[in-house]
């Protein structure tokens, strides 16, 4: 197992930035600082031609510390190279910023990550719920969400 | 010349003789009614397929006289609700029932919609019936064509022998 080529020249510019890396199962992963993840992110997209985000999702480890994990899935359409980038997050008001400036696509995917696990992405002008409804309470993908509790517009109440 | 003289009463039914049935009007209607069955497919999830191959040629719903579907609550009979019903769209579901001008009946069609099927989570109406009335339920995930057929059977069966508003 050896340093991929994305992890020496994000190492190079954001010495901070990793601060973990496997390639388990050939499935190429960092885990990066959140606070440089719109760096990181840059520099993949504009010097490895990751030009698509393939899906990008959140991970509730509970009770682990730090509790949250977002994940990025990144695909280079052309060489077909694939790229994990995972960002871990804290408890208390997990957040991070939002790549929307960088892949548009991540709009709605932030926007899902924030209905079903919580997570803030700052710079996102638009954070609000993607598929379920705005009196909902809660965020029922968290582990600690009861997992029979429904909050029903009409009908009765569970 | 005696047998050219009879009574009145005679004569009628002589001459009404293979024209004429008598029964109740709540049997005629219900004839009436279950061999025009308009439907609304409320169509969310994957029993949606099974729906379209009972309602296309192979099963063919037209030869129990239920073939058209109407995409307007307004010119419905039968709602068929198909498919996993979130507590998102269950105030939509129930418009919709509302909607419906009487007479209608309402089949549950498979697992999700009469009882939540496999999702017990905080999405998913744990059946229909704790929103709108239901006349007949219909097993399966998905059921098949046949049990779809059979269901409609049934609700035929119930519309035949119900009492009826006229």
């Amino acid at each position: 197992m050896s340093k991929f080529p994305e992890h020496i020249a994000i190492e190079k510019s954001h010495p901070t930035a990793v601060l973990d890396w496997h390639d388990r199962f050939g499935d190429r992963t960092l885990i990066v600082d959140g606070k440089q993840i719109v760096d990181v992110i840059t520099l993949l997209r504009d010097s490895f031609g990751y030009n698509m985000l393939v899906d990008l999702t959140a991970v509730d480890y509970f009770p682990r510390r730090p509790r949250f994990e977002v994940v990025y899935h990144f695909l280079n359409v052309d060489s077909h190279a694939r790229l994990r980038v995972k960002v871990q997050l804290e408890e208390s008001h997990p957040h991070i910023a939002s790549i929307i400036s960088l892949y548009p696509i991540a709009d709605w995917l932030e926007r899902e990550a924030w209905d079903m696990f919580g997570i803030k992405f700052d710079g996102h002008t638009n954070m609000k719920r993607l598929l379920l409804y705005e009196s909902f309470e809660g965020h029922p993908l968290r582990k600690d969400y009861p997992k029979t509790k429904r909050q029903p517009l009409i009908g009765p109440q569970n | 010349m005696s047998e050219l003289i009879q009574s009145p009463m005679m004569d009628m039914s002589r001459s009404l003789s293979g024209q004429v049935v008598t029964t109740k009007f709540d049997k005629i209607l219900g004839w009436a009614r279950k061999y025009s069955l308009f439907q609304y497919p409320f169509v969310t999830a994957c029993c949606g397929m099974e729906y379209m191959a009972t309602a296309c040629s192979h099963y063919d719903i037209d030869r129990f006289g239920a073939a058209f579907a109407r995409f307007s609550p307004r010119q419905a009979d039968v709602i068929w609700v198909v498919g996993t019903i979130s507590h998102k769209i269950a105030p939509v579901l129930k418009t919709i029932y509302d909607q419906t001008a009487d007479p209608k009946w309402v089949v549950s069609f498979g697992a999700c919609a009469s009882c939540g099927g496999p999702y017990d989570n905080y999405a998913t109406v744990q059946g229909i019936d704790t929103i709108i009335p239901v006349d007949v339920y219909i097993a399966g995930c998905p059921p098949r064509p046949e049990a779809v057929l059979d269901g409609l059977l049934k609700l035929q069966d119930l519309i035949q022998n119900q009492k009826h508003d006229w």
